[in-house]
């Protein structure tokens, strides 16, 4: 913890940014008054649910509604046939890229049913126990194909196929026959084979990863209204209500202009809430019943029917000079993308080598569909499965070379003026710092017994800035609204709030930050890419510049005087020179008392496109425990060293930096989609789905590294992707310096480990490094 | 659907032996009420035993303790003799769930779901409990490893319910343990559990013991050849890897999301060891 005060200075005006104010939204959410996406209703709204295809990958020859439609109390049924077919066409969706041909088969099945849990048709009832009945009498005839769920399988010629109009984007020739590859892609930097010629050490490994949930507390849920002339209103939990609203116009071919989309309070996204699922069946159903019609999400379907994130297959080749400077690199990727095309290979391939200063480099990457789930954005999505098989290499290099893993990354560290592999030079960057917190720690210095063991892993992300809108009004007695079209996940209405009673100089109390719906404000892209606090902080800057301009203006003409003899600070416009002398300083809420005599309304209202998002680098430290009988792994301390640029409020970032800690912990240790031979998902649910508990981590250390980002008024990067990246390699590192074995495959969930331990013991051939300590 | 909450034995037997359609009794509720969610279960019926006093006591009894079949976890904890006679059945009840499903989840409930990874079942098996029946044809004594017959099927009547446990009295030197293994810390489900209860003689050998196992067959096990490899003993290492071999041996284990056989058979008697050193050191200081 950086420092321990809970609240910003009392009785003086600024210096907000950097302190712990408490979160506006935080009263609400401990008493329960706050709003998640269920908590909505409407006064004669009916219940929607979800039929769901019970096969993997089956044709649906046809669907007939009409038992469901007779029965009393069902209002709506809806299939394919209320959904137009889209064109084929990629589109940029933040960080990865999407189809609407694919998206209206997502959310309701048209061919084919794709995976378990595809939605093949709903229904609006005026009960949920009416719709469950009704979901049982539509009759849906399908012929049962094959099904193909590992990366590998599916990647194989003689594989099922999941869509006879997919051919490997990516290759020349074009290939003659569809395949389940939908894209190759590659990214080189100088000459791999050179430098593989210049090592004395090379490694060489194979790496597994499963197919993890973003494990959001919260279900989706929706709520939707469309009156009788098409006016459609939403109310759900979303990271994007824009990003939502433009989809269901697409998809239900409305004008964007009528539909007002209003975003609940978020109990979790990590990426998995930047999509739509339920919304447009409910707009759809609320369309053709003519009255509200709300939508929730079970568990059962938020595991089958909305996405996680890849699993994938990972090999890594890397050399380095005896000395420990890293001479070539060579990675291929291959990525579950899930029933449609459209994984995260590419910040995969992107992000592999990004933390470190190479000249030789060369990452290829495979897109993959299989009967999966269509997978999601998932924190940081696919930088953790290529960097953690890196940094496992790396850990492997620093052991051969019989050096410190610290001082190997600070040797190769990317640094300001490196170019990465996969395109930019890097501006100033924290790596170096991060890695430098770390070895000062009293934890890298604090002795280990038998069957514990310490890794330490770096990570990076790139972040994003992108389209931002936020306004500032300044309310007749002085205090002034804040509104901001990105859904507040992790401490954002804080941290702006700290930034606007900063910049206007009045006290935190007196700003009332709320998230405003697609009506309020222009185009705003979602919460993601670690952009909300980036982005907002900058929209919010120049929405207060105009207020200080205006309100300057007004006293120029309410004093007669001259644009340079006043100006604006610590809350008020003040007269400069001889005018000092005669006039007093008008404060905001003086300016507020006259506003109508002195122009009107007074506010500012930034419109901007955010550039300049600042990556931001990371480097965790891990200790954990083997019990060596059971193969169970106990996590003991844990340190995280991270970026900010500068932290607008440091107990958010703590927490940014904890959460994505805590789920790569589960990613590492124990989270896994597992399917049976059946195709179908075999533990769609909290209890055999093991996502960490409380108790099973320690309170994580957070050391806040602040370099800052020049392209940012404030010095600003995004922080809530990159502690994500460094878990896996981190744990898996520990796990080798515990038990001697390099575990290549996650999860390491304790049969893994038994067995891994055990073949060891008897002298198999067991991944072996070196005997235990 | 029709609930009911009847405030005498003879009102729950008579409503549950006269019942058509799908009938249920609810407990704590923390097994039936998600399986009603998740549209596991869809009872015509559910008949709530709380209101029974005989569900609800924990009293002394011919010597020995019983425990009413609804009695909840954080009462059984917050018990203030129990826990010294029996800290295996009480600690294992204290496994089930949270700290908020422990103040709804019963033995009676966690036995009568019938399922063979239930964490107080090894618990009361281990301490020789009897579960007392309530039914038609009167009350009935069963040895709890009699039960349950297999997943979700147990050996009750027609109308007859679970309404307590009887823990039979402890001699001088006598303890027990209960150990689980999940993968987590807590809200999980055991993916194998042991339970064994023993009792020293004067000079310190181990004089009776009973060792039950969870989650490694259809059922939960009784395991006599575990118990006669360390009687006699005073768990020695040579008595230990006699119990870890019996303990093996007894194992009959499915592979599946929550472990492979191999894994649950190792961890079986890894498990089957721990308890038993545990309440071999329980058993020496009580």
């Amino acid at each position: 913890m950086a420092e321990n005060g809970t609240n910003g200075p009392s009785g003086t005006n600024g210096g907000y940014v950097g302190t712990r104010t408490i979160r506006p939204d935080g009263l609400d959410k401990v008493t329960g008054r706050a709003r998640f996406g269920a908590d909505y209703n409407l006064p004669g709204q009916l219940i929607g649910r979800v039929l769901r295809s019970p096969h993997p990958h089956a044709r649906i020859v046809r669907i007939d509604t009409s038992k469901a439609e007779a029965l009393p109390g069902v209002k709506a049924v809806i299939t394919r046939d209320d959904f137009a077919d889209q064109s084929s066409e990629f589109i940029p969706a933040g960080e990865m890229l999407m189809n609407y041909k694919d998206v209206v088969r997502n959310v309701m099945a048209r061919e084919k049913a794709l995976y378990e849990g595809h939605a093949v048709a709903a229904v609006a009832a005026t009960s949920a126990a009416i719709a469950r009945r009704a979901l049982k009498l539509i009759d849906v005839t399908y012929e049962v194909l094959p099904h193909v769920i590992d990366v590998v399988e599916a990647m194989r010629p003689d594989a099922p196929l999941l869509h006879d109009d997919l051919f490997t984007a990516g290759v020349e020739p074009k290939p003659e026959k569809p395949s389940n590859i939908a894209k190759r892609i590659e990214i080189v930097l100088g000459d791999i084979e050179a430098g593989f010629k210049k090592a004395d050490v090379i490694v060489e490994r194979e790496f597994k990863t499963a197919a993890v949930h973003q494990g959001y507390i919260e279900p989706h849920a929706a709520l939707a209204s469309v009156s009788e002339d098409g006016s459609t209103e939403l109310w759900c939990c979303t990271q994007g209500h824009f990003i939502v609203r433009a989809h269901c116009a697409r998809l239900l071919g409305l004008d964007i202009a009528k539909i007002r989309v209003t975003a609940s309070e978020i109990g979790g996204g990590f990426g998995g809430k930047t999509v739509v699922y339920l919304e447009p069946l409910a707009i759809a159903l609320s369309r053709k019943a003519k009255r509200p019609v709300k939508m929730v999400m079970s568990r059962e379907e938020v595991f089958k029917s909305s996405g996680p994130t890849s699993g994938a297959t990972v090999k890594v080749k890397m050399g380095a000079t005896k000395d420990g400077k890293f001479v070539a690199g060579f990675a291929e990727l291959k990525y579950q993308a899930g029933a449609f095309q459209g994984s995260p290979v590419q910040p995969g391939v992107m992000c592999a080598y990004a933390p470190y200063d190479m000249e030789n480099v060369k990452v290829i990457g495979y897109d993959v569909v299989s009967n999966r789930p269509k997978v999601a954005a998932y924190r940081a999505p696919g930088a953790p499965i290529s960097e953690y098989a890196v940094e496992s290499v790396v850990d492997e290099i620093a052991k051969k070379l019989g050096l410190d893993p610290i001082e190997l990354r600070m040797m190769n560290a990317a640094r300001e003026g490196t170019k990465a592999a996969y395109g930019p030079k890097f501006g100033p960057i924290g790596l170096e710092e991060t890695l430098n917190s770390i070895k000062k720690t009293e934890h890298w210095n604090t002795p280990l017994r038998k069957w514990q063991g310490r890794g330490v892993a770096s990570g990076f992300w790139f972040n994003i800035g992108g389209e931002t809108c936020a306004s500032l009004t300044i309310n007749e007695d002085g205090t002034v609204s804040l509104m901001v079209g990105t859904p507040d996940i992790g401490g954002l209405r804080a941290a702006l709030t700290n930034i606007a009673a900063d910049e206007l100089g009045i006290p935190y109390e007196k700003v009332r930050p709320i998230i405003g719906d697609t009506g309020s404000l222009g185009f705003t892209f979602l919460t993601g890419g670690s952009r909300s606090a980036f982005s907002g902080s900058m929209a919010i800057v120049e929405a207060a510049k105009q207020i200080k301009a205006e309100l300057c203006a007004r006293a120029c003409k309410l004093w007669e005087a001259k644009p340079d003899q006043v100006e604006f600070s610590n809350g008020a416009v003040r007269p400069l020179g001889e005018l000092a002398e005669k006039i007093k300083p008008m404060t905001i809420a003086d300016f507020a008392k006259v506003a109508g005599k002195t122009g009107g309304p007074i506010g500012g209202y930034g419109r901007i496109n955010a550039q300049g998002a600042g990556p931001s680098l990371g480097t965790h430290l891990v200790d954990l425990e083997v019990d060596p009988e059971t193969g169970r792994v106990t996590i003991l301390r844990y340190t995280v060293a991270q970026d900010a640029g500068k932290a607008l409020h440091p107990a958010y970032v703590e927490g940014q930096f904890q959460g994505g800690a805590v789920q790569g912990i589960g990613w590492a240790l124990n989270e896994e989609y597992i399917y049976g031979a059946d195709g179908k998902l075999q533990n769609a649910g909290f209890l055999d789905y093991r996502m960490p508990v409380a108790s099973d981590v320690p309170m994580i250390d957070a050391i806040v590294v602040e370099v800052a980002n020049p392209k940012h008024p404030y010095g600003v990067r995004g922080v809530g992707e990159t502690p994500i990246v460094p878990p896996l390699g981190a744990i898996a590192n520990a796990m080798e310096a515990a038990t001697g074995i390099r575990f290549t495959e996650l999860p390491m969930s304790p049969p893994k480990v038994l067995k891994a331990l055990k073949e060891r013991s008897a002298g198999g051939m067991g991944a072996i490094s070196r005997p235990p300590l | 659907m029709r609930y009911e909450a009847p405030k005498s034995l003879q009102g729950a037997v008579a409503l549950l032996a006269g019942a058509t359609g799908e009938t249920r009794v609810l407990a704590g509720g923390t097994d039936l009420l998600v399986q009603m969610r998740a549209d596991v279960v869809d009872p015509d019926l559910i008949v709530d035993i709380k209101k029974i006093p005989e569900t609800r006591a924990i009293t002394e009894d011919r010597g020995g303790w019983r425990i009413g079949a609804a009695v909840t976890g954080a009462e059984l904890k917050e018990h203030p003799r129990l826990k010294q006679a029996w800290p295996g059945v009480v600690e294992a009840a204290n496994l089930i769930g949270s700290t908020q499903v422990q103040g709804r989840a019963t033995l009676g409930g966690n036995l009568c779901n019938g399922s063979p990874a239930a964490d107080s079942v090894p618990a009361l098996i281990a301490a020789g409990a009897l579960a007392t029946l309530a039914g038609p044809d009167g009350a009935r004594d069963l040895p709890v490893e009699d039960v349950m017959l297999g997943p979700r099927k147990l050996a009750l009547r027609r109308g007859e319910i679970v309404v307590s446990f009887w823990l039979p009295p402890r001699p001088p030197r006598s303890s027990d343990a209960y150990l689980r293994f999940i993968p987590r810390t807590e809200m999980d489900i055991a993916v194998v559990g042991a339970g064994v209860s023993l009792t020293l003689d004067n000079a310190g050998t181990i004089s009776a013991a009973r060792v039950s196992l969870g989650a490694v067959a259809p059922k939960v096990l009784l395991v006599p050849e575990a118990a006669h490899a360390i009687v006699g003993t005073r768990l020695d290492v040579a008595a230990q890897q006699r119990l870890e071999a019996a303990a093996r041996a007894a194992c009959r284990p499915i592979d599946d999301k929550r472990g492979t056989t191999e894994f649950r058979v190792d961890v079986a008697a890894v498990l089957t060891r721990r308890a038993a050193l545990i309440a071999l050191d329980r058993a020496r200081t009580s």
